[in-house]
C-alpha cells in the first residue's frame, strides 16, 4: 500500500513537472491561431475560433520582404553551414582518431580547449577580419570558419566515435591496397553514419537557433535569416500590440527544430549523452 | 620512412583545422588582446592609447560594475539551479518507472529550442504583466506579480536557463547507466541504507560529469546574450544588463571596438578564474576512477 502511494505521488510530481515543460509551448502554439484580444487574460488553451490571420499577416513581414525571402535566407545559411562542418570535421577527426604524429597529444589538447574558449573574447577581431575582406552582409562569416572546422565540438564528437571503429578493419582494408581516403570513405563513413547523422543535427538546431552571429554579420534586411527577422517582427508589432503576428511567427521558426527533434529523437539523445557535452 | 610519409598525410587531414585554429582562434585572441589596449572603432586604426580602456572601466563607467555584478548574480542563481534541478530529475528518473521515455523527451523538449529568439519571445510573453504566468496566478486567486520590475527582472530572466534543464538531465542519465550496479549489491551486502548507498556510491562516481556540468554552463551562463537583449533589452534601469550586451553595446552600437575589447578580455579573466577555482576545489570533492582523488 504504501509503495503504491509513493509510485502515485512520484508520477504525479514528473507528469506535473512534464506539464509545465509543454505548457507554455503548447500555450504559444495554440494562441498563434487566437485574435489578438483573446491571447492574454484567460488560460484557456484552444481559441474560440481558430483564426489564421496572425500567420497570413506576419508572413508579409516587413512588408518589402517576406518570410519566404527569409526562410530562404535561412536555409541557404544552415545548410552551407551544417554542410561544411560535417566535411571538415569529418576529415580532421580521422586525422586525430587514426594516425600516430608528432605533437598529436598537444594538438589535440589544444583542440579541445577551444572548446572552452569564450566566443566573446574573438568576436571582435574575427568582425573586423571579416569586414576587412569584405564578407560583412553575407554567409560566409558562417561557412568559412565551418569549413575550417573552428567548431571543434563536432571534431571532438567524431573523434570518439572513430575510435570505436576497431581498427583491424582499416588495416585489412590497407593490406589490400586502399589508400587513407578510400579507406575513410569506404570503411570509416558507413559505420559512422549515426555519429554523422547526430552532429549534423546539432549543427542544423544550433545555426538555425543563432542570433549573435547573425545580428552582427548580417545587416540587410533582404539578408535576415529567421531569427533576425523574429526581432524584426517583434519590435515592429510590440508598440501596436499584433501579438498574433508575432507568436505565429515565432511558433513557425520552432517547427524545423522540433520537427528534426522527433524525427531522429534516439541519435539526437545519444549523441549528446556520449559525448556530454553543450546545451 | 612510411612513418614520416602517414605523419605528413596526417597533416594533410588536420590541414583545415590547423588553417581554422590559426585564423579563428589564435589570432582573434591576440589581437582582441591587442585591441583592448587601443582606441580602436569600426572607422579608425588603432591607436595604443595604454590602460586607457582599462581606467575607463573599472573608474569612470558606473555600467560596467553594475553589468559585472548583474552577470554573476546571474550565473550564481541560473548555473547550481540548472544543474541541481537536473541531477535531482535524473536521480528520480532512475527509480524505476513507468513512462521514463516519455518524461525524458517531454523535459528535454524545452533545451531543442536552445537561446533562440522563439525562447526569448516565449518568456517575454509569459511573464509580461498581463502575461500567461500572472493570467494562471489570478486563475490561482493570487495578486499579480510585476515579473519585469527592476528587482525581480534578473530573477525572471535567470529561470530561463533552469526550464531547459534538460540538457543537463541527459549527460546525468547516461552517467548515472554507467554507474555498476554491483557496487549498489555490494553495498546492500554491507548493510548501507539508500542514503548512504547515494552518499557514498552515485554522488562519487557522478561527481566528475557533475562537475563538468557545472564548468560549461558556467562558461555559457557568463556570456548570455540573446535572452536579456530580447525580453528586456537589458533593462529596467539595465537590471538585466549583462556584460555579453556590454560588450555587443560598446562594440556594435558604439562603435567603439577598443573597449569592447577590453571588456571581453575581462570576462575571459573572469571565466578563466572561476573555472580554475571550479577546477583546483574539484580535487576535493569530485573522485577520479583510478580509486584516489585528483
Amino acid at each position: 500500500m504504501k509503495t503504491i502511494l509513493k509510485t502515485a505521488a512520484l508520477q504525479l510530481a514528473l507528469a506535473l513537472l512534464g506539464l509545465a515543460m509543454v505548457y507554455p509551448i503548447v500555450w504559444l502554439a495554440l494562441s498563434a491561431f487566437k485574435t489578438n484580444q483573446e491571447i492574454f487574460g484567460s488560460i484557456r488553451l484552444l481559441p474560440k475560433v481558430f483564426d489564421p490571420s496572425g500567420f497570413v499577416n506576419g508572413w508579409r513581414g516587413s512588408g518589402q520582404y517576406t518570410f519566404t525571402t527569409f526562410y530562404r535566407n535561412s536555409l541557404l545559411l544552415v545548410g552551407g553551414t551544417v554542410a561544411a562542418t560535417i566535411a571538415s570535421s569529418t576529415l580532421v577527426a580521422y586525422g586525430f582518431a587514426r594516425f600516430n604524429f608528432r605533437f598529436r597529444n598537444v594538438l589535440f589538447i589544444l583542440m579541445l580547449s577551444t572548446m572552452m574558449l569564450p566566443t566573446a573574447v574573438v568576436v571582435i577581431p574575427r568582425f573586423i577580419m571579416f569586414r576587412t575582406v569584405g564578407w560583412i552582409n553575407t554567409y560566409l562569416p558562417f561557412i568559412v570558419p565551418a569549413a575550417l572546422a573552428a567548431h571543434s565540438f563536432f571534431i571532438f564528437m567524431l573523434v570518439q566515435f572513430f575510435r570505436g571503429i576497431p581498427t583491424e578493419l582499416d588495416e585489412s582494408a590497407f593490406l589490400d591496397g586502399c589508400g587513407s581516403m578510400r579507406i575513410l570513405l569506404r570503411i570509416i563513413l558507413p559505420l559512422a553514419k549515426p555519429a554523422l547523422v547526430s552532429a549534423a543535427l546539432f549543427k542544423f538546431i544550433w545555426t538555425w537557433n543563432d542570433f549573435f552571429d547573425s545580428l552582427i554579420y548580417i545587416n540587410s534586411v533582404k539578408r535576415y535569416p529567421v531569427s533576425l527577422a523574429l526581432k524584426m517582427v517583434l519590435d515592429i508589432n510590440t508598440s501596436i500590440v499584433n501579438w498574433n503576428q508575432v507568436i505565429a511567427m515565432a511558433v513557425l521558426a520552432m517547427v524545423p527544430s522540433i520537427v528534426v527533434f522527433f524525427v531522429s529523437q534516439r541519435s539526437f539523445v545519444e549523441g549528446i549523452a556520449t559525448t556530454g557535452i553543450k546545451g | 620512412m612510411r612513418t614520416n610519409r602517414r605523419s605528413r598525410v596526417a597533416y594533410l587531414y588536420l590541414l583545415p583545422w590547423l588553417l581554422g585554429f590559426a585564423l579563428f582562434h589564435a589570432f582573434p585572441i591576440f589581437s582582441s588582446l591587442w585591441y583592448s589596449f587601443t582606441n580602436l572603432r569600426v572607422t579608425n586604426a588603432p591607436r595604443f592609447v595604454g590602460l586607457a580602456n582599462y581606467v575607463q572601466m573599472f573608474l569612470h563607467d558606473p555600467l560596467f560594475p553594475k553589468a559585472m555584478s548583474n552577470t554573476l548574480i546571474y550565473t550564481m542563481v541560473a548555473v547550481p539551479a540548472k544543474v541541481g534541478f537536473a541531477l535531482v530529475i535524473a536521480l528520480l528518473l532512475t527509480i524505476r518507472t513507468r513512462f521514463i521515455g516519455l518524461y525524458r523527451t517531454v523535459y528535454y523538449l524545452p533545451s531543442i529550442l536552445g537561446g533562440s529568439v522563439v525562447i526569448s519571445i516565449l518568456w517575454r510573453f509569459l511573464f509580461m504583466t498581463e502575461g500567461l504566468m500572472n493570467t494562471i496566478f489570478g486563475a490561482l486567486g493570487a495578486a499579480p506579480v510585476r515579473w519585469f520590475d527592476p528587482n525581480l527582472a534578473l530573477f525572471t530572466i535567470s529561470l530561463l536557463p533552469v526550464w531547459q534543464f534538460g540538457s543537463s538531465m541527459v549527460i546525468f542519465l547516461a552517467g548515472l547507466k554507467n554507474i555498476p550496479q554491483e557496487l549498489y549489491e555490494a553495498g546492500r551486502i554491507d548493510g548501507a541504507g539508500r542514503i548512504a548507498l547515494f552518499r557514498h556510491v552515485t554522488i562519487p562516481l557522478l561527481s566528475p560529469i557533475i562537475f563538468f556540468n557545472l564548468v560549461m554552463q558556467m562558461i555559457n551562463a557568463l556570456q548570455e546574450f540573446t535572452s536579456p537583449f530580447i525580453i528586456t533589452g537589458g533593462g529596467p534601469l539595465h537590471a538585466t544588463y549583462l556584460l555579453g550586451m556590454k560588450i555587443w553595446e560598446e562594440g556594435f552600437s558604439f562603435s567603439r571596438m577598443g573597449y569592447a575589447s577590453a571588456v571581453s578580455w575581462t570576462l575571459m579573466i573572469i571565466i578563466l578564474t572561476l573555472t580554475v577555482v571550479v577546477f583546483t576545489t574539484s580535487r576535493f570533492w569530485v573522485f577520479y576512477e583510478d580509486g584516489k582523488k585528483a
